[in-house]
């Protein structure tokens, strides 16, 4: 794993979001370790650190699973049924938003909106998004997942 | 005619992704290698059209044809009979344009739709959408793009102002504030640094106008804040972007590069003297970083919360310079402005309200997707005549405006003519855009718990009232979607609006009751239903409703089979029947029934 390198990143306070930002990147989520290592090269205090960590959605302080579901609670994606495709996730894997699998395998998360309405209601795997859900697809997608072929 | 075959496009925005045309792309991509065919495979951005994707062009001299809903068999069709043999495919054509000389500039083009999806649009912001390679400055440039630029530095900065003022050209991030004014007033500082910056926060769940503009034309933006920067005085610039658009990230990069390499922005533009830089600031998820002293804190590196005005972000904003923020929106309507004059934006609209707007059309719409309108279409217009009205065909039951900061209409009101005032009348906003369709499907009791949870989660906790009240609200809502309201919660719930809408700081509290508000004022016996009968006539509301199994019933097992906590029982080919006590009302059982023979009660 390449090593982050600080020097890239301006010594004052507005790199603070972007350093957790590419930590984040590196390590998909915000180790403790590093978060320390950002206190001492912007010289803020690590309270602040996690302050602000905390404060934005984006970031996590525990690994995604293999498969990272976020499933979108967006206004249409509601409207037409995301907390019933929620369910069915929670349900097939025994975790709940914001949980992961103890093998790893599927980590669930919930976002606020992904900005793909049109399609509601959608789900990101990774990177991808997946649209126009109904029960059916979903199960293909968990299937899908359990293979570990998606 | 010539039918030789110029181009072929795939809209290859996030939703076009999302629907497959990555696939597509890919495919035709293989096939045109294996034909040898020198003809330029281009992915462009999104029409709109979000219903029909993912969507195919084939470009001749003249004509543009959209293949929709492509598949890839489809495809295989679409492959060997127009774009090896010239025979187009009739029945699957959705939308064509003919154009003069060059399709990319709209004024040569005439768009025919069989949806009628286009028929009452006004494009302006969205004009190159689905049209021009987002990722080519030269096909901006072919576009109209940039002479904007060009003109605007051949004016006076309070020129510029002045016209931006007198097109009436208002905030389209949801206030609505005059933007002339608003860069007259950061035109007025005097300071040698100033900031620009482009709010593309796009938070409102439910609205997705601003990343197809970015996704689909992001010079357009790029150029709405350099003419901008001209006219109030800015070196520096900022897109402040949220990290849930990796696309627009991208394509806006790619462009800010281009628009360095041809001299737009940098040292010197144009040889003008005037000298402006542009970055990319990503946010990390938090509304109320939508909020414009929010934003500025968050750019600075700190928790994104909002401090009182004044100072105005005018005064005193980013590291404490003149700062003038506007949405996406607001500034990809800059560059036709200045191309076109204010009298000709001026002149689309109605009274205060003028130019186009960009709406997000989605929910139980048909036809869910971006569209373009005059400022003054009715609802109906909007809704029924474009968006097809509802999926099910049945009557639209409210709308949605402005998200978590605006209101539900009810479906009586379609007469209503979208303007800031009409709409403010009402109790709801025009807001950013976004416009969720409802039907007899949704509670509308149901939808307020879901704006209030939005609410208490992205509240920064400032105000005591924000933090706290809107969470007891939510309370409240639980209690009555539980079975467990009374009649004095509803005085209670309108009670806590006024006081939360007083007690806040910035517009996430001011505008958190609205939801509630408009709801309880237009659909109360909806509320009273909920509280007086333990009724949820949308079904939504799991403690108010229960499955019953009818004799529609052919005995399949399927539900049996598939109820994960075994709550239904009953011989093959034979009538079933739900176990009450079990049952965990998750509707699976409603869902799969292959004779639907399951209702909600």
């Amino acid at each position: 794993m390449n090593l982050i390198c600080f020097e890239e990143f301006s010594k004052n306070k507005s790199s603070l979001i972007p350093l957790l930002q590419k930590i984040q990147e590196q390590y998909g989520f915000l180790p403790v370790d590093e978060m320390q290592k950002v206190s001492e090269y912007l010289e803020i205090p690590l309270s602040k650190v996690y302050g602000v960590a905390t404060f934005y959605s984006q970031f996590r302080f525990r690994a995604l699973g293999k498969f990272a579901i976020s499933i979108c609670h967006g206004t249409s994606c509601h409207v037409n049924g995301s907390v019933d495709i929620a369910q069915i996730f929670k349900d097939e894997f025994e975790i709940d938003e914001g949980g992961i699998t103890p093998d790893g395998l599927v980590s669930l998360e919930r976002v606020a909106c992904l900005g793909c309405c049109s399609i509601s209601p959608v789900i990101q795997i990774n990177d991808k998004i997946y649209g126009y859900l109904t029960r059916k697809k979903v199960d293909k997608l968990i299937k899908k997942i359990k293979a570990g072929d998606l | 005619m010539d039918q030789t075959i110029k181009r072929l496009t795939v809209g290859m925005n996030s939703c076009g992704i999302a629907n497959g045309a990555e696939d597509l792309y890919k495919n035709l991509s293989q096939k045109i290698k294996e034909h040898n065919l020198t003809v330029p495979l281009i992915q462009v951005g999104c029409i709109g059209m979000c219903y029909r994707e993912p969507l195919v062009d084939v470009i001749t001299e003249d004509t543009i044809y959209t293949y929709g809903d492509v598949t890839e068999k489809k495809l295989e069709k679409i492959f060997e009979d127009h774009i090896l043999n010239g025979n187009i495919v009739k029945d699957w054509i959705v939308k064509k344009d003919t154009f003069k000389e060059n399709f990319l500039s709209i004024e040569n083009r005439t768009t025919w739709d069989i949806d009628d999806f286009f028929k009452k649009q006004k494009k302006i912001v969205l004009e190159n959408s689905g049209y021009i390679n987002a990722d080519s400055i030269e096909e901006y440039i072919e576009s109209g793009g940039y002479q904007a630029l060009k003109k605007s530095l051949q004016m006076d900065p309070e020129g510029v102002i002045d016209e931006i003022l007198k097109s009436g050209l208002r905030g389209r991030g949801g206030a609505g504030f005059s933007t002339g004014l608003k860069w007259k007033f950061t035109r007025k500082e005097k300071s040698k640094i100033k900031y620009v910056i482009c709010n593309a926060d796009e938070g409102d769940p439910g609205a997705f106008m601003d990343r197809n503009v970015m996704e689909g034309d992001p010079h357009r933006v790029i150029e709405g804040m350099i003419i901008c920067a001209y006219a109030i005085g800015a070196p520096k610039g900022l897109v402040y972007i949220r990290a849930e658009y990796p696309l627009a990230i991208k394509r806006l990069k790619i462009a800010l590069k281009s628009a360095y390499e041809c001299g737009y922005l940098g040292e010197n533009i144009l040889n003008s003297g005037f000298s402006f830089d542009i970055s990319i600031k990503e946010g990390a998820g938090a509304f109320v970083c939508g909020e414009e002293t929010a934003m500025i804190h968050s750019i600075e590196g700190g928790r994104g919360m909002p401090t009182s005005k004044p100072p105005f972000p005018a005064q005193k904003g980013v590291w404490g310079y003149p700062t003038n923020i506007n949405n996406v929106e607001t500034l990809a309507n800059v560059p036709w402005i200045i191309r076109k004059g204010s009298q000709a934006f001026a002149d689309i609209g109605v009274g205060k309200s003028k130019g186009s707007k960009v709406f997000a059309l989605a929910g139980k719409i048909k036809r869910g997707g971006n569209v373009e309108v005059p400022m003054g279409i009715t609802l109906k217009e909007i809704l029924i005549d474009i968006g097809g009205g509802t999926k099910s065909g049945s009557d639209v039951k409210a709308i949605q405006l402005g998200g978590p900061s605006g209101g539900c209409i009810p479906g009586s009101m379609l007469n209503l003519q979208v303007t800031y005032e009409d709409i403010a009348a009402t109790g709801a906003i025009v807001g950013s855009g976004g416009m969720i369709v409802m039907d007899e499907s949704t509670c509308m009791v149901d939808i307020t718990k879901f704006f209030l949870d939005f609410t208490v989660k992205e509240s920064c906790g400032k105000c005591v009232f924000c933090r706290i009240g809107t969470k007891r609200m939510l309370e409240i809502l639980e209690k009555i979607t539980d079975g467990n309201g009374t009649l004095d919660d509803l005085d209670n719930l309108l009670d806590l609006s006024e006081k939360v809408k007083k007690g806040s700081l910035c517009g996430l509290g001011k505008t958190a009751p609205n939801p509630v508000l408009t709801t309880v004022k237009y659909f109360k016996d909806e509320f009273k239903e909920h509280i007086e009968n333990h009724k949820c006539r949308a079904g939504i509301c799991k403690p108010l409703i229960h499955y019953e199994i009818t004799d529609d019933c052919i005995g399949c097992t399927l539900c049996a089979k598939k109820c994960p906590v075994k709550a239904i029982e009953g011989e093959a080919k034979k009538k079933h029947f739900i176990i009450q006590e079990k049952c965990t009302k998750c509707g699976t059982c409603y869902n799969i029934c292959p004779s639907k023979a399951i209702k909600i009660i």
